[in-house]
């Protein structure tokens, strides 16, 4: 599934990348595969969303959320 | 100097708090050597006296750059020859997120250079339950680890002692095997430039195009061997970033401990909550911008008012004591008289940038970002977008260098070429001066001033412009590149105020040197060329009126104005004015405001202080009443009726909300982007919205 996919409040742990050149950005910014993210929120029209991930708070759009596979 | 010590770290960890904690106001900023990035450096006494040169590196999540500003820490700590190369680097990491920050931590300590780990708000993460065992992190690293907080300067002399304590020599371990990754194209590069370092081989393969230290014939040697040995950049920094995020997993276990997860951003989700809420979160945003611009305007009138009335006293008091004279009048009418256009917009700009850095203080800026980016990337922006927008309500010139922040290259530019329409500050004596001339002053529903209505009207006339140009822009400009929108929410925090006054004195400071030289300067020649006319036009002007003059039974005031009135209109200035009249009267100007804009090319402010003088000289010396009650008695010769009437000065606003008469942006524009394209597609195509948007207003509303 993607993060994309998730509801607030639902969490997942990563699994893989769909995009070579975005997954080494998220996982420079903690977006490992095996790290547990959770969505916190989304901004107020619906995109980008805020995640909880390695002890932080990260935004991102949903496109970019859509490169990461989590289960 | 004895030592260079370079602050390394993430974004949002305290660095520039530390930067200032440890230099106080002993610093300067200028540029890198042959490149056009900020370069922040100041000075330090070490406890053993010696004396220590500080240099604030850009904030970076990682060795490899996303942006210009994060490609300058790998150049400088590449090349032993930059004069910036620090002999011992602080790497400053956010205590609660050890984890991430120690990825630039492990990529900067395999350069080999002499380092100390610095851990920043302690005691926030103290308080969040996380216990870090520093010993034995230290013994892990292989180097020292100072806890400090920056901000209620807890662990600064510890720090300078590290500092002071450090070896010539790096210790820190290293346990990553980067050779692993690329061995041949690894190896081939060490020997080619003679290093035994495996990462800097690496690093090089990767960055060498930003490295400006190689030859041409060594970038191809580089470029021949990334061939030769098929070097995938992005698989293999992958590679490495999973590489060190597992050992670092090691380092840390056992060594920080979490007591209290939970409710470690309990409070920050409450505020996250209210503040980006669907409704609140717009309305809380509208809200703060409209009390910023109430504030500027509201909390700013007695203290201009007190410059004002300071500046004209001084005049009134300068011709009643001095010799009369030219050089008197030179400093008078022109140096005076420049300086009073200056200082009278030090209050704005100051409550204006107080209001900005406690926004970026709080953390409340980046859920700005994180509101906006929707909007914003419907009209060919980004979230990061926004910064440099509200940045450019104070001045185009550092929100445009701010826009280096837009990893994205379609995004910078846009956001480049439209800051420049936001109402910058150099636009807000322009606006004050004609509103006060063609609006009154009431009050509206009992509370808002109709005047700061008009203002905020200015305002968003602006920014409707940016967007709608943004937009078209969106479609224009061609790139490949994606854009994407990665970013960190920093937690809520207590602006520190101290920051917030050391803000407002250094832009007010920066607006009163850089905008006040182009100000005096243009001050002198004008009064030069509103004095001296060709020829003997004045000798003429003074011989027709001198039988009036000597006529000492009738009062002379009259007849003195009438002669300064048409010795100006026949003075360089006026000639000039009288020129390209043809070319504004469709707009609703006279010769008279034809000279402000001439003037005010250079920079728009400029006109007020060119009303000043034309003014000043216009009404003689007796007339000490402000500029402001002279233009608002102005009569046109022809009509007989105001020169600021209502359509006049709407024409007037626009065209200075429109048109790009600043010279310092030009030149920005032309640093940042490298080229002179931008800038002149820059400066035709507001010149021509200008010109248009105030021809259709004065046509409509005349």
């Amino acid at each position: 599934m993607k993060l994309s996919n998730l509801k607030i409040g639902e969490k997942g742990t990563i699994m893989a990348f769909t995009d070579l050149d975005l997954s080494v950005k998220l996982m420079e910014m903690g977006c490992l595969p095996g790290e547990v993210v959770e969505v916190e929120r989304f901004a107020p029209l619906g995109d980008p969303m805020a995640i909880r991930v390695a002890g932080y708070q990260l935004c991102l759009r949903k496109s970019e959320a859509d490169v990461i596979i989590i289960q | 100097m004895d030592i260079k010590v370079a602050l390394v770290g993430n974004p949002n960890t305290g660095k520039s708090t530390l930067f200032n904690r440890l230099t106080g106001l002993n610093q300067k900023i200028g540029n890198f050597p042959g490149i056009t990035v900020d370069k922040k450096t100041g000075f330090m006494k070490l406890p053993d006296g010696k004396e220590a040169e500080v240099i604030d590196l850009p904030g970076t999540y990682s060795l490899y750059p996303k942006s210009n500003d994060e490609s300058i820490v790998f150049q400088v700590l590449a090349d032993k020859t930059n004069s910036s190369f620090p002999d011992v680097i602080v790497l400053i990491a956010d205590a609660s997120n050890l984890k991430r920050n120690l990825l630039l931590f492990s990529q900067v300590a395999d350069l080999g250079i002499p380092m100390i780990l610095v851990l920043n708000m302690i005691d926030l993460s103290e308080k969040q339950g996380t216990k870090i065992n520093l010993i034995e992190l230290a013994q892990r690293l292989g180097v020292q680890v100072v806890s400090i907080s920056a901000r209620n300067n807890i662990g600064i002399d510890k720090l300078k002692q590290a500092i002071t304590n450090m070896n010539k020599v790096a210790t820190q371990l290293q346990d990553v095997d980067v050779n692993v990754l690329a061995p041949e194209a690894i190896n081939a590069i060490k020997s080619k430039l003679n290093t035994d370092n495996d990462y800097y081989a690496l690093q090089v393969l990767h960055q060498h195009e930003y490295l400006g230290f190689f030859t041409q014939q060594e970038q191809n040697e580089i470029e021949e061997i990334e061939q030769a040995h098929h070097f995938e950049s992005s698989k293999i920094q992958a590679a490495e970033t999973i590489a060190r995020y597992k050992h670092l997993g090691s380092v840390l276990s056992g060594v920080v401990t979490e007591t209290k997860t939970t409710e470690k951003f309990a409070t920050n989700n409450k505020l996250d909550a209210i503040l980006t809420h669907k409704v609140w979160g717009f309305a809380i945003f509208l809200f703060i911008l409209f009390n910023i611009f109430n504030a500027i305007f509201a909390w700013s009138t007695y203290p201009m008012a007190w410059i004002e009335s300071g500046f004209s006293f001084v005049t009134e008091v300068g011709h009643n004591y001095l010799p009369q004279g030219m050089l008197t009048d030179l400093v008078l009418d022109g140096v005076i008289a420049g300086l009073g256009g200056i200082f009278i917009f030090i209050p704005q700009i100051a409550i204006l940038f107080a209001f900005i850095s406690v926004l970026e203080d709080t953390g409340y800026m980046a859920r700005v970002t994180f509101m906006m980016d929707k909007i914003m990337s419907k009209v060919g922006l980004n979230g990061k977008s926004v910064v440099p927008m509200i940045g450019g309500l104070a001045c185009a010139v550092p929100s445009i260098m701010a826009a280096r922040n837009i990893e994205n290259w379609k995004d910078r530019i846009i956001t480049i070429m439209v800051t420049p329409l936001i109402s910058c500050s150099a636009r807000l004596p322009v606006y004050i001066l004609i509103i006060s001339l063609i609006i009154p002053s009431q009050k509206v529903l009992g509370i808002f001033n109709l005047q700061g209505l008009a203002l905020m009207v200015m305002y968003l006339v602006g920014i409707i412009a940016a967007v709608l140009v943004a937009l078209v822009m969106k479609f224009i400009i061609k790139t490949k590149e994606r854009a994407y929108f990665i970013m960190e929410l920093p937690i809520y925090r207590m602006p520190r105020w101290k920051n917030v006054l050391f803000t407002m004195y250094e832009k007010s400071k920066t607006f009163v040197f850089e905008a006040g030289k182009v100000i005096i300067a243009i001050s002198i020649i004008l009064w030069v060329m509103a004095s001296f006319g060709p020829g003997n036009r004045f000798e003429n002007i003074e011989k027709k009126y001198a039988p009036a003059l000597a006529d000492t039974t009738k009062p002379t005031t009259h007849i003195e104005t009438l002669m300064a009135s048409e010795k100006l209109e026949n003075s360089y200035v006026g000639i000039l004015g009288h020129w390209i009249e043809p070319a504004i009267r469709p707009l609703g100007y006279d010769w008279k405001i034809g000279i402000g804009l001439i003037t005010s090319f250079a920079a728009r402010e400029a006109f007020v202080g060119t009303m000043a003088t034309i003014y000043s000289v216009d009404g003689g010396d007796e007339d000490t009443s402000t500029i402001r009650e002279r233009m608002a008695s102005s009569v046109n010769n022809q009509t007989g009726l105001p020169v600021y009437s209502f359509a006049t000065g709407i024409s007037l606003m626009l065209f200075y909300a429109f048109a790009m008469q600043c010279m310092s942006t030009v030149a920005i524009v032309y640093r940042e982007t490298k080229g002179w394209k931008w800038p002149i597609i820059q400066l035709v195509y507001m010149t021509a919205m200008a010109y248009v948007a105030a021809l259709i207003a004065y046509q409509l509303l005349k």
